[in-house]
Parts: structure tokens; C-alpha cells; sequence
């Protein structure tokens, strides 16, 4: 069993918990341990671009710095902790003054200038697991059933940052789609955003944006749509008005290998 | 002022405005270009200019949902999200500048909405 360290990140404590079980029980049938790094805080949600913003980027630096401590990579799942991560990782690693400013904060033993290994859960998947020897471990597929991939903005963009996948032409989650034995839907507005905060403040433009998507995957004919991300998850069923199901990627990983009902025992 | 608040945005998006050639791709895949009175691309042209308080007093710093959408597509690299970032905090670091405050919170929950989407506006909309 090889282990990783693991941020889950406020919401998977909270209203996203399914996100986060699914993902520790497939980890562990898949051989890999996560282990959370001791008090991690919320990596406030939103990567602050803003060069002489500082204060707002040391929550993601003392995580990435408690993986390099234990020296092992960092899995995250949710979306938005894995772009607000790979995204301080990315300017730390490239910007002196910003890393400067940072590490004169945080007086770390070492300076933190980018070091740790980030993958988000999908990642994890095809990089290291690997999405055939997935398929394998498979005993429920999703035979005939039609999948819509919603990687929305946070899972590949910016994509200099982000380096997951082509933001234009994704395929990760379209293979991990076939590897739990769906069939893989492609549609316009699959990395299109759904809206994200705006739903606090302005819930007609959050339905506008939310319903696009839906009624773009459903016209593609999908029977279900599958996202990363609790914000995505709660904008596609609150405010689309589509009656299409929408479920977390990991449920959907612990309902192909069997683990679903064992994890809600 | 004018030249001051200038130069602090361009310091604090990290931006060349000058590479923007006016092409209009970052305002037309921008998702919010409907609810917008100014558009990603200018916000970059009216930064060039030094015309910035008009945008520090618009709506359209607010309907930026931050999806990096025109950071990605446009074709010279620059990175128009990054500017109306740096915009909106000099509008909400200003005394009494803040959009949202945490006592406005409990009337905007209901029973599905994840810590995330909170976290995130107190980030984008107050200082
Ligand atoms: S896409 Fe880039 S070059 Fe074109 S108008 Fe926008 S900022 Fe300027
Ligand atoms: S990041 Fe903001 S300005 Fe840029 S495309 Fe997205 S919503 Fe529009």
C-alpha cells in the first residue's frame, strides 16, 4: 500500500461528505492510503490572483509544505482546493518576491518554493493507478450507460497551472468514464462554468449558467452528469431546474467497485 | 490619484496591457458578458488608459465569476481575469469598500449550499 498525503478541504467535512468517503474507500481498494497532514485549514475557496495578495495564499503554502515535510505527493479532490493549491504551487515555484514574502511569514525550518507533487484525485486515477488497472477491479459496471463529464472552469484552468489535461479537448474524466463501464458523453458546455459563487448574489445569472449546461448535456443524450466539485453539484441540481441526475465522481468509482453499501454500513 | 491607482493595478495583476491587440476573444467566450456593462477586454483597454474609477464603480467587477475562461483563450497571453481581479480589490480595499459582510450571510444559506460557495464570495467580495 503506498500512501499519500491527503487535503480534503472544508466542504468534504461538511456538505460534501460523500465526496470525500467514496474517495477514501476506492483509494484503499485501489491500494493507495490517504492521510490527512495534521490541522489543515480551508484554502479559502478561490485562488487570489493579485501579486500583493499574501496573506491569502498561506493556508495552500502550509499544506503543500506539510506533504513536502512527509515527503509524499498531496491528493486533493474537490476542485476548487486542487485549483487554489496547484495554482500557489505554480506562482510559488516561479515567483521570487511572492515566495519571499511568503517564507518571510511563515518562517519555515526551509523555505517553501514549490517542491510537492499535486494531483487531484483523477490524476491519481491515471497517473498512478493507472485507468486499466481500474477497469480491472471493476465488478459493477455502468453498462449502457450514458455519462456527461462536467469538468466545469476549476478542474483545468489556467492550464499553464493546472497541467492536468488539454482545457479545450479533456479526456481524463471521458476515460474514467470507460473504465468503470460508461459510455463517455462529449457536449459543448462540459468546460463551460456553472456559475459558481454568483449563486449568493445573483441566482438568475447562477439558473442561466447552470441550465445551459444542463440542457447542453442533455440534448447529447446523457443519462447522468458527474463533477468534482460541490459548488458545480449544488448550482447543476439547485439552480438548472433539470431533472438529469448529478452525482460526485467518486460514487460512481465506489458504485463500480462495489464498495457502495459496505462504505454506508 | 489617477496615475497612482493605475500603476497599483498594473503592480498587482502582474499584467502587460500593452500586448492586448483588441481582438475581443476574452469578452466573447466570457460567460458573464450578458450581465456585464464593461467587458474583459475593456477592462484591459480602459487600465491602459487610466481610466479606472469608472470600473472600480461598476457592477461588472462582480459578475466576474473567475473562471479564467479569457485567461486561457486569449491568443496574446494576457491574462485579462488577473486585471479585473486586481480592479476589484483596490474597490473593496477602500474604507468601507466591502460588498459583502458576514453578518449578510445567514439570510443567503439554505440547506444545500456548501461552505465553498461562502468562503469563495467572502474572498472575491470583501477585504
Ligand atoms: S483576448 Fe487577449 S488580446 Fe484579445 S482583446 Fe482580450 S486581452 Fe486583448
Ligand atoms: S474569468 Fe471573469 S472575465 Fe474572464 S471569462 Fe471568466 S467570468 Fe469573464
Amino acid at each position: 500500500m503506498e500512501t499519500f498525503t491527503y487535503y480534503p478541504g472544508c466542504t468534504l467535512r461538511t456538505k460534501a461528505k460523500d465526496l470525500d468517503t467514496y474517495a477514501r474507500v476506492s483509494a484503499e481498494a485501489l491500494g493507495i492510503a490517504l492521510e490527512e497532514p495534521a490541522d489543515w485549514q480551508c484554502c479559502g475557496g478561490a485562488y487570489t490572483t493579485a501579486k500583493d495578495e499574501i496573506a491569502t495564499k498561506l493556508s495552500a503554502v502550509r499544506t503543500l509544505n506539510a506533504a513536502k515535510e512527509l515527503g509524499r505527493p498531496l491528493v486533493t479532490v474537490c476542485s476548487a482546493c486542487h485549483n487554489v493549491i496547484k495554482q500557489t504551487n505554480y506562482d510559488i515555484s516561479r515567483d521570487e518576491d511572492m515566495a519571499a514574502k511568503v517564507n518571510n511569514y511563515l518562517r519555515l525550518p526551509e523555505a517553501y518554493t514549490g517542491e510537492t507533487t499535486v494531483y487531484h484525485y483523477l490524476e491519481l486515477l491515471r497517473d498512478v493507478i493507472g485507468f486499466d488497472k481500474l477497469s480491472e477491479k471493476v465488478v459493477n459496471p455502468f453498462k449502457g450507460k450514458k455519462i456527461a463529464a462536467y469538468y466545469g472552469c476549476l478542474l483545468l484552468r489556467p492550464s499553464k497551472a493546472l497541467a492536468m489535461d488539454d482545457p479545450e479537448n479533456p479526456t481524463i474524466m471521458e476515460d474514467f468514464i470507460r473504465a468503470i463501464g460508461g459510455i463517455p458523453v462529449i457536449y459543448a458546455q462540459r468546460n463551460e462554468c456553472c456559475g459558481g459563487y454568483i449563486t449568493m448574489e445573483d441566482k438568475a445569472q447562477a439558473q442561466k449558467r447552470s441550465s445551459a449546461v444542463m440542457e447542453s448535456a442533455a440534448d447529447q443524450g446523457a443519462d447522468m452528469v458527474i463533477t468534482a466539485c460541490p459548488l458545480c453539484l449544488y448550482n447543476l441540481k439547485k439552480n438548472s431546474g433539470s431533472e438529469l441526475p448529478v452525482f460526485y465522481f467518486t460514487e460512481m468509482l465506489a458504485e463500480a467497485l462495489g464498495l457502495k453499501e459496505a462504505s454506508n454500513e | 490619484m489617477n496615475k497612482n491607482i493605475k500603476e497599483q493595478v498594473l503592480r498587482s495583476s502582474g499584467v502587460n496591457v500593452l500586448k492586448c491587440m483588441r481582438c475581443g476573444k476574452c469578452s466573447a467566450t466570457c460567460p458573464s458578458y450578458d450581465e456585464m456593462e464593461y467587458h474583459p477586454h475593456q477592462f484591459v483597454y480602459m487600465v491602459e488608459k487610466g481610466d479606472i474609477e469608472k470600473l472600480m464603480k461598476s457592477e461588472s467587477l462582480y459578475k466576474c465569476l473567475t473562471c479564467f475562461a479569457c485567461v486561457d483563450r486569449c491568443p496574446r497571453n494576457v491574462e485579462p481575469a488577473k486585471v479585473v481581479e486586481a480592479v476589484r480589490l483596490a474597490a473593496v480595499r477602500q474604507q468601507g469598500g466591502n460588498r459583502l459582510t458576514p453578518d449578510m450571510i445567514p439570510d443567503m444559506l439554505d440547506d444545500d449550499l456548501p461552505q465553498q460557495a461562502i468562503v469563495t464570495a467572502l474572498r472575491k467580495y470583501a477585504k
